[in-house]
């Protein structure tokens, strides 16, 4: 590494350089050395094996590379983990991550925050013990940005969101595999997101699209959710108590709340215990005026149908299976803003509406029935998201 | 090429400014990273200005694991500081504000035995502020610089007669910008008007003919641990203000979160009251509101601030230890909120 620090100076960074660095003593100093040493056009490249690292990284370099030998290959541990929040934190633009993978950190996995155009692209981030209320929040999660891109990623073990994109515009995460985390896949108080042809097992929710209030963006919009499978969420959810995910019951495949427009289709969803596809208002108080509690303006579409609604696990829940016959619905909706809502729920499963009155309802008030779309025209499709071309060929 | 030239004229002003150092403008005003904390001529020692730099201090400072903190400026000649409202000090290009930290032998006698660890300079260039953190040798004669910080061990006898021992984390470069940060560029955080207006320091900087503008803040922060500098409420603010509203704040690195604790937050949801977790993980240690009036047990704010767990403990740097008593503060503070 030093050797190519000196390179570097020596061609007065005329040209990209790559810092090279490798495992072994000194490892947390050397990386981070290169993390900072780095100009915008370097890459960043990690050797195979094993860095036992102390505290978190980080990069505020725009326009890095950081790359490994493969998600297998080259670890990031932070088993041992001291200090900070993440294992690593990019705060700088135009940051590609690739090929290499964050163990055992003690908070957040990957964070990007304020970093526009950003991709990830087959990274590994893992909570080595399995579920564990202890581990980390976020595997990947990119926050406040612009062009987020996540391709190819696997994450296992989240205690909250596998892969969390919040407060950002224009993402995609697809190809990627989201296994045993509280929620698989989340996207929150974000605007115009495609979330496509990912695998989304064994969580506790498979795909999540949230808005939440008192937040510096809310309002979330314009979210497809198509070509994933979400099958086998049956994770008991362990959440540390108080965080939004915690009230998500085990074995959901898609959930919704509180958006406009967001689309679910051409999905193939099954074996999850309490439902499929379920769409729900904000469901406790709040005092923020700016502030859309309700689902608004769903489609649900052309997706394939497995088994759903055996194991309802949310307080009531067994009550209103009974009542339903026996089996809980495979799409469900909480009824919140009536047919002003315009939700089209087309799928030809059971599905029904529990009709509460209001935001925050008492799911006692809940007047459950089998649900017809209403005569409304549904949402338009939206458009595809697209992301500048030199991200696309970052992914190559 | 252009930095071993830097380096070899820093060498030269290193060696024909000893003994008696004297400030090298020149490199600060460069875009050097100077190797040496001495190249600078700022400190006779790691707690000893050198002529032209002068120490300030703060109403309530930031906690970092019970180091004493030794807090200088130096501003370029002929120039002054400006002061408008209550907020951030103007200072011009060529300032540089320094921070030395240490820990006495025994915090019963603290001004015995005092190793001082660190020194960090921020230094505001044509290009902006840039943060460089550099270690001292283990007696005190050299501080070297470690823009990819450090961690080692530490060890005093605490103000209850016990041992302690910490494993120290100097901040490297980016760590300090984790902080030092407003929207996106970098900046100073502690001296504002209203932390450093004791009654008498800021007209102190005007007389000495350093500071132009206001000499008094609107409303100024009170002494964090001084009951008679203020009422619980507004030294408990002055804490967060100092210890969590440099990030957490409309534009700093913890807007995402909502939680906002600067001095000038109205006390709303976002200031924490009746505030649930948002991206908070096991951070929200099971509680459902930042703050939960009248009952600081169930109020996550206080429950990160007493935990030393990574993950958990807020503020994310700086830390590794429980300030108790500004727990203590902070929690006496809800508890007696209506």
């Amino acid at each position: 590494m030093q050797a190519a620090v000196i390179a570097l100076m020596a061609t007065a960074h005329v040209q990209a350089g790559t810092f090279r660095v490798e495992p072994g003593d000194g490892a947390q100093e050397r990386l981070q050395a290169a993390l900072i040493e780095a100009k915008p056009g370097d890459i960043v490249d990690i050797g195979a094996g094993r860095f036992d690292l102390t505290d978190g990284l980080s990069l505020d370099v725009n326009g890095v590379t950081v790359r490994g030998a493969g998600p297998a290959a080259t670890i990031l541990s932070f088993k041992g983990q001291k200090g900070a929040g993440e294992g690593l934190l990019v705060t700088s633009d135009d940051v590609v991550l690739r090929d290499f993978a964050v163990e055992d950190s003690r908070g957040d996995g990957i964070k990007s925050k304020g970093a526009d155009r950003i991709v990830y692209r087959n990274v590994r981030v893992e909570w080595t013990g399995g579920p564990k209320e202890t581990n980390g929040a976020y595997g990947l999660y990119p926050v406040e940005s612009t062009d987020v891109l996540i391709d190819g990623a696997v994450v296992k073990g989240a205690s909250d969101a596998g892969i969390y994109v919040g407060q950002s515009k224009n993402i995609i995460v697809r190809n990627s595999t989201a296994m045993y985390n509280v929620a698989g896949i989340e996207i929150e108080n974000s605007y115009s997101a495609d979330v496509h042809s990912n695998l989304a097992m064994h969580n506790t929710g498979g795909i999540l699209v949230f808005d939440l209030p008192n937040l510096p963006q809310q309002g979330g919009h314009s979210i497809r959710v198509f070509s994933n499978r979400v099958e086998k969420n049956d994770t008991p959810n362990f959440a540390p108590k108080g965080n939004i995910v915690a009230s998500v019951p085990t074995g959901t495949g898609v959930m919704v709340m509180a958006n406009r427009d967001v689309h679910v289709f051409n999905n193939i969803l099954g074996e999850n215990g309490t439902t499929n596809v379920m769409i729900v208002a904000y469901q406790t108080a709040f005092n923020d005026k700016n502030y859309d509690p309700s689902a608004r303006d769903i489609v649900v579409r052309d997706n394939q149908h497995g088994r759903a609604g055996w194991a309802p696990a949310f307080p009531g829940g067994a009550e209103l299976a009974a009542a339903l016959g026996g089996n809980f619905p495979s799409v469900l909706w909480d009824g919140v803003g009536g047919t002003a809502a315009n939700v089209h729920l087309k799928d030809p499963v059971l599905t029904v509406s529990l009709n509460l009155p209001a935001q925050g309802a008492a799911i006692s008030l809940a007047q459950p029935a089998a649900y017809a779309p209403p005569s409304t025209s549904p949402a338009k499709d939206l458009p595809t998201i697209l992301m500048p071309a030199a991200m696309e060929a970052a992914t190559k | 090429m252009k930095r071993a030239v830097v380096m070899a004229a820093a060498w030269v002003g290193l060696v024909s400014a000893s003994p008696s150092p004297q400030v090298d403008e020149a490199l600060i005003l460069s875009d050097a990273l100077p190797p040496k904390l001495q190249d600078f001529g700022l400190l006779v020692d790691g707690k000893t200005p050198a002529p032209g730099v002068v120490p300030y201090h703060l109403n309530t400072p930031l906690f970092s694991d019970y180091s004493m903190k030794f807090r200088f400026m130096h501003l370029p000649k002929g120039k002054k500081a400006k002061a408008t409202g209550d907020g951030l000090l103007d200072f011009p290009v060529g300032t540089v504000l320094i921070k030395s930290f240490g820990y006495p032998a025994d915090m019963r006698s603290p001004e015995k035995d005092l190793r001082i660890l660190e020194t960090r300079l921020l230094i505001h260039r044509a290009s902006g502020w840039v943060a460089l953190p550099y270690v001292w040798n283990a007696d005190g004669t050299e501080a070297t610089l470690k823009r990819a910080g450090q961690r080692m061990d530490v060890s005093w006898t605490h103000l209850d007669g016990q041992k302690r021992t910490i494993s120290y984390a100097v901040p490297n470069a980016n760590q300090c910008k984790g902080c030092h940060v407003s929207g996106m560029a970098m900046t100073p955080i502690g001296p504002k008007v209203r932390n450093l207006d004791d009654g008498h320091q800021l007209q102190a900087l005007a007389h000495a003919g350093l500071l132009s503008g206001k000499t008094q803040a609107v409303r100024p922060m009170p002494v964090w641990d001084k009951p008679e500098s203020g009422t619980v409420a507004l030294r408990a603010r002055a804490y967060l203000d100092a210890n969590c509203g440099h990030c957490h704040n409309k534009a700093g690195p913890a807007d995402t979160s909502g939680l906002w604790l600067d001095w000038d937050q109205p006390a709303d949801t976002n200031l924490g009251i009746g505030k649930r977790p948002t991206a908070a993980g096991r951070g929200s240690v099971g509680l459902d509101f930042a703050i939960k009036p009248g009952d600081p047990a169930a109020s996550y704010l206080v429950a990160r601030m007493a935990s030393t767990e990574p993950g958990i403990a807020m503020p994310e740097l700086s830390r590794s230890m429980t300030h108790e008593e500004g727990v203590a503060l902070v929690s006496q503070w809800i508890r007696e909120m209506p």
